[in-house]
């Protein structure tokens, strides 16, 4: 029987049908792997120079401003990273934030709306890893910077710019294959 | 023991549904008789295993056996016992037993109700069905087993979400799922008679009555959980553009094309290509929704637990069941004789037209659904497709198809003028028209539109009864002869279309609507809406699982007082979750809608809402559905086939 | 599954239970003290307030969302309304933060063209289908000549 264009179109469906199957799995797929995250958000500041800024003292912090950290970055690549006392992933990745600042990796955090008694609890229990340490209290400075939940971390390099950006509790696989290239590349 | 039976009902259910698909698609190529007359017998076993297995289920959970791994997860003791057996199917391995169970019932159905078929198409639909059942029940057997045990047994299970102890949305899924189940069998008789290789007028009246069951199932499901989710969350909304409301919207959609594009091929022997792809998309919609609202690729609030795991072995059988299809329409549709030639403006055309349309908005709705995800995948962006998208571009589609709704019936079958029929509507196009000016009066442009095309359906839905009982134009009595005559399914056809302008009356009505937020302590008395709202008091009022505060509010209308109304908050404390109970007044006409919120320095927020016509949103559903029942009484589709002589031997088609 | 995806999932997952009170259960905007005085621009925060998505929800807008974060957004808002910023002006201020993604109506771009495009398209490939269907029945028989009207007078013996 010849191919006529009427068998084309009856083809139709199956291949709009097995096309997206295909898509379908891939995004399985990723999804196993950790690459595909439908809820997760691309931060647009990336590529950018952080924003204007200032965070008030909590816990055993003095708070800082968009200065502070744009000059100690000239100085150093610096890790920002937005935390919470009652987040789990936070007290998650304590360690891992531990151990990048003793390897000599500023890490800088910005509490989100807390309190000075439940910060200090939650740096004592956990660990402190921080430089300096700051608090939100209005919740403007995570929207400026584009967070929408902790934990998230941001990398600054020399010029102020965000060279990386995570949402969700570090983990070493994702220090290895992301963030060190990523210093690598700005130091 | 009991769980230990369920799962071995469940596995048996399983190869007595591979047995069905052997035997049944095996016994009709070979034309053996007497394989092809065994596959009712498979199909009713299957069900009765199913229904074995789901029993013990139920059992499970009303005997508190927490060394069941699913009870201890979603039930407790202290759960209302209705609620501990609703909560059977309120998770998802629960709820893919349901499906199966229900996908064993049609199977059941069609080897009870189908002995008018010929053999060698119930064989063929019962296999494709048997196969079908066997996929998912292999998928509830490796991957979402419900009778999993845990050892040693918790001694309370973790409860289930405060929100699902619900009435409403204890019986949403059952619901639901019969109508996304059913059009099973309607792609079962598709499947076959692909097989087969024939499509005929008889064909199409076999498959009218099973996709007018399950649409009527699947309209009441959908206005069930829109009705729950308005009373349930507190503010008013009842249509989100939600992912997984849209995959239950999108089997509606093309299954509704499919119960009018049936007719066609029942009465013209035209429009197979469109029935048969039809059938096969319904039933692929509601098996896709159910892959994606359980794999974790859609932003949802309705999604379950995510396990990517499971959704590669819903996608392989989706692949099968949809893929195979697919694959078999494309060899052998070309093959399908057509027959009925006709003008674009005639019925056929109307409802190809229809076909058109409705397939269009589910365009839509896919592609909306599917977009975020998609985009993300092949072009690394992350967009949001809301509601704001979906109202702009399903709109412009809905107005034609309202528009054309009344007009369609009217049209006679191969060529007609259209001039002459909208004349025989000409009463209902000036109530239109009439209401629509009196509206623009109250409110903007638009729901004044929708007010009129409300009216212009309901009553010209009624335009062919009319016609057809030459009513006025001949004594009463003499109409309401003819009327008798009638057949039922142009009464039922009537009543379907004008649920939907009482829906389409009840969404413009939202126009209507005021509201009103304030602070309140006990005495204070507001105005809104036209009605005045008095706070008399506010008290703590706990229950087996929760504790709460009530307020009692008090309602009057111009002075007349209408009753008291008592909101309320719940704390469930196992959860930590806290609920509003929003409480309703309603005449039919209004809803009035009253929500406690936050207290504070002894002073409550109170929400005021006045929501006019929004009852008839879901009564007009339910009277679709009930349109659709009427219809199934029709006596032609029940006598399909000349009744079977008494004779022992039978001749095969 | 690897480590990085276990904490991954079920980090964000807890997080966002966390900042969104589990959305179903909450219900919306509830506290007058948000609403602004004017009437008007109070109507006008709604509306740009349902345009824009609840980030850490499902699906909800910031007005409809009773998370932490909504709630912030819901008085960023209000504050640009009354500071005298256009609608538009205060979507870009969300979208330079956010991205695309805040917005619940997609904009109109290159990766967004087929998305928008899909009614008219629909419309075209079913309106071809029909058209093509048709065209290969549409031709009814010919009326029958006279040669062969009178074969059929014979045939049927009619006189």
């Amino acid at each position: 029987m010849s191919f006529t264009r009427r068998h084309a179109l009856m083809l139709a469906p199956l291949a709009v049908a097995g096309a997206a199957g295909v898509a379908f799995w891939k995004m399985l797929d990723r999804m196993s792997e950790g690459k595909f995250d439908p809820h997760a958000l691309n931060n647009p500041l990336v590529g950018k120079p952080f924003p204007d800024f200032a965070v008030s003292p909590i816990g055993p912090g003095k708070g800082f401003t968009a200065a502070d950290l744009r000059a100690a970055a000239a100085v150093k690549p610096v890790l920002v990273n937005f935390f919470a006392s009652y987040c789990i992933p936070c007290a998650g990745e304590a360690d891992l934030l531990g151990s990048l600042s003793a390897e000599g990796v500023p890490v800088w955090g910005i509490a989100w709306k807390d309190h000075q008694k439940e910060v200090s609890q939650f740096l004592d229990r956990y660990g402190d890893p921080f430089a300096r340490i700051g608090n939100d209290e209005t919740g403007r400075v995570i929207i400026d910077w584009g967070v929408y939940g902790v934990p998230e971390s941001f990398l600054i390099d020399r010029n102020g710019i965000i060279r990386w950006h995570y949402a969700g509790g570090l983990s070493d696989d994702l220090v290895h294959d992301e963030l060190r290239p990523a210093l690598k590349a700005i130091a | 023991m009991i769980p230990e039976l369920g799962n071995f009902a469940l596995a048996l259910a399983c190869c007595l549904a591979l047995a069905q698909a052997v035997v049944g698609i095996w016994g009709a190529h070979r034309r053996d008789i007497r394989l092809m007359a065994a596959t009712p017998g498979l199909a009713v076993g299957q069900f009765l295993a199913l229904a074995v297995s789901a029993g013990a289920l139920v059992w499970a959970a009303v005997h508190d056996d927490f060394s069941v791994a699913n009870i201890a997860e979603n039930s407790a003791i202290a759960k209302p016992l209705m609620y501990k057996i609703s909560g059977t199917w309120g998770n998802h391995e629960g709820s893919i037993l349901l499906w199966g169970l229900i996908l064993s019932i049609c199977g059941a159905a069609v080897s009870i109700a189908g002995k008018n078929l010929p053999s060698a198409l119930r064989a063929r639909v019962l296999g494709v069905l048997g196969g079908t059942s066997c996929g998912f029940l292999l998928f509830a057997l490796t991957t979402s087993n419900p009778f999993l045990r845990i050892w040693p047994p918790p001694a309370d299970g973790q409860g289930m979400n405060p929100l699902l102890q619900d009435p409403g949305l204890a019986f949403h899924p059952p619901i639901l799922y019969t109508g996304y189940v059913g059009f099973a069998v309607p792609f079962a008789f598709a499947v076959a008679a692909l097989i087969e290789g024939r499509i005929d007028a008889a064909w199409g009246r076999w498959v009218r009555p099973w996709a007018l069951t399950s649409w009527a199932f699947l309209t009441c499901g959908i206005a069930l959980g829109s009705w729950w989710a308005y009373y349930e969350l507190g503010w008013g909304g009842y249509w989100f553009w939600d992912p997984v409301e849209n995959a239950s919207l999108m089997p509606w959609l093309t299954g509704t094309a499919l119960v009018h594009s049936a007719i066609v091929v029942e009465k013209r022997e035209s429009l197979k290509i469109w029935t048969v792809l039809l059938a096969i998309g319904t039933f692929s919609l509601s098996l896709s929704g159910t892959f994606l609202v359980r794999s974790g690729i859609l932003n949802s609030v309705h999604s379950f637990a995510n396990d990517p795991a499971r959704g590669i072995f819903i996608l392989a059988l989706l692949a099968l069941v949809i893929g195979g299809s697919l694959l078999l329409f494309a060899l052998r549709a070309p093959r399908l004789a057509s027959g009925g030639i006709f003008a674009p403006i005639s019925r056929e055309g109307a409802l190809v037209l229809n076909n058109i349309l409705l397939c269009s908005i589910c365009a839509v709705v896919v592609v909306g659904t599917m977009y975020p995800p998609f985009a993300d995948l092949l072009l690394g962006q992350k967009i949001s497709v809301g509601a704001p998208f979906f109202n702009a571009t399903v709109l412009p589609l809905a107005i034609p198809l309202f528009a054309a709704m009344a007009v369609g019936p009217l049209l006679p079958w191969k060529r007609a003028r259209l001039l002459p029929v909208i004349q025989h509507a000409w009463w209902a196009a000036l109530a239109a028209v009439v209401v629509s000016g009196f509206c623009t009066i109250g409110m903007k442009v638009l729901p004044a539109l929708a007010f009129g095309a409300a009216t212009w359906i309901i009553l010209g839905s009624f335009a062919e009864v009319v016609e057809r009982t030459l009513l006025f134009r001949t004594p009463v009595a003499s109409s309401f002869r003819r009327a008798r005559g009638l057949p039922i399914a142009v009464l039922g056809a009537a009543i379907a279309h004008a649920g939907m302008g009482v829906t389409l009356a009840g969404l413009a009505g939202a126009a209507l609507d005021s509201q009103k937020i304030v602070s309140a302590k006990v005495g204070d008395s507001f105005t809104s809406g036209g009605y005045q709202w008095t706070l008399m008091k506010l008290e703590d009022a706990d229950g087996p699982n929760y504790t709460a505060r009530v307020a009692t509010v008090y309602v009057k209308k111009d002075g007349v007082p209408l009753g008291l109304m008592y909101p309320s908050r719940r704390n469930f404390t196992l959860q930590h979750q806290t609920t509003s109970d929003v409480a309703i007044s309603t005449n039919l006409l209004r809803d009035l809608y009253v929500v406690l919120g936050e207290e504070r320095d002894g002073q409550a927020v109170l929400r005021f809402h006045v929501n006019v016509l929004a009852p008839w949103i879901w009564i007009g559903a339910f009277i679709m559905a009930a349109g659709g029942a009427i219809s199934l009484s029709d006596r032609r589709l029940r006598v399909g086939a000349p009744s079977r002589a008494r004779s022992t031997t039978e001749v095969t088609a | 599954m690897n480590i990085k995806a276990a904490r991954m999932t079920s980090a964000s997952l807890g997080v966002f239970l966390l900042a969104c009170t589990v959305a179903p259960a909450a219900f919306a905007v509830a506290d007058p003290k948000e609403m602004l005085p004017d009437p008007k621009q109070e109507a006008r925060a709604e509306a740009v307030g349902s345009q824009l998505r609840c980030l850490v929800c499902q699906n909800e807008s910031i007005e409809d969302s009773n998370a932490d974060l909504a709630k912030d957004l819901r008085a960023i808002v209000r504050q640009r309304i009354v500071a005298g910023d256009s609608n538009q002006q205060i979507m870009d201020w969300m979208v330079a933060r956010y991205g695309n993604f805040v917005r619940l109506r997609p904009p109109l771009m290159a990766s967004t063209v087929l998305l928008w495009a899909t009614p008219v398209l629909g419309l075209l490939f079913g309106g071809l289908a029909a058209f093509y269907g048709r065209r290969r029945f549409g031709t009814p028989p010919a009326p029958l000549t006279t040669a062969e009207q009178a074969r059929l007078r014979e045939l049927t013996g009619a006189p």
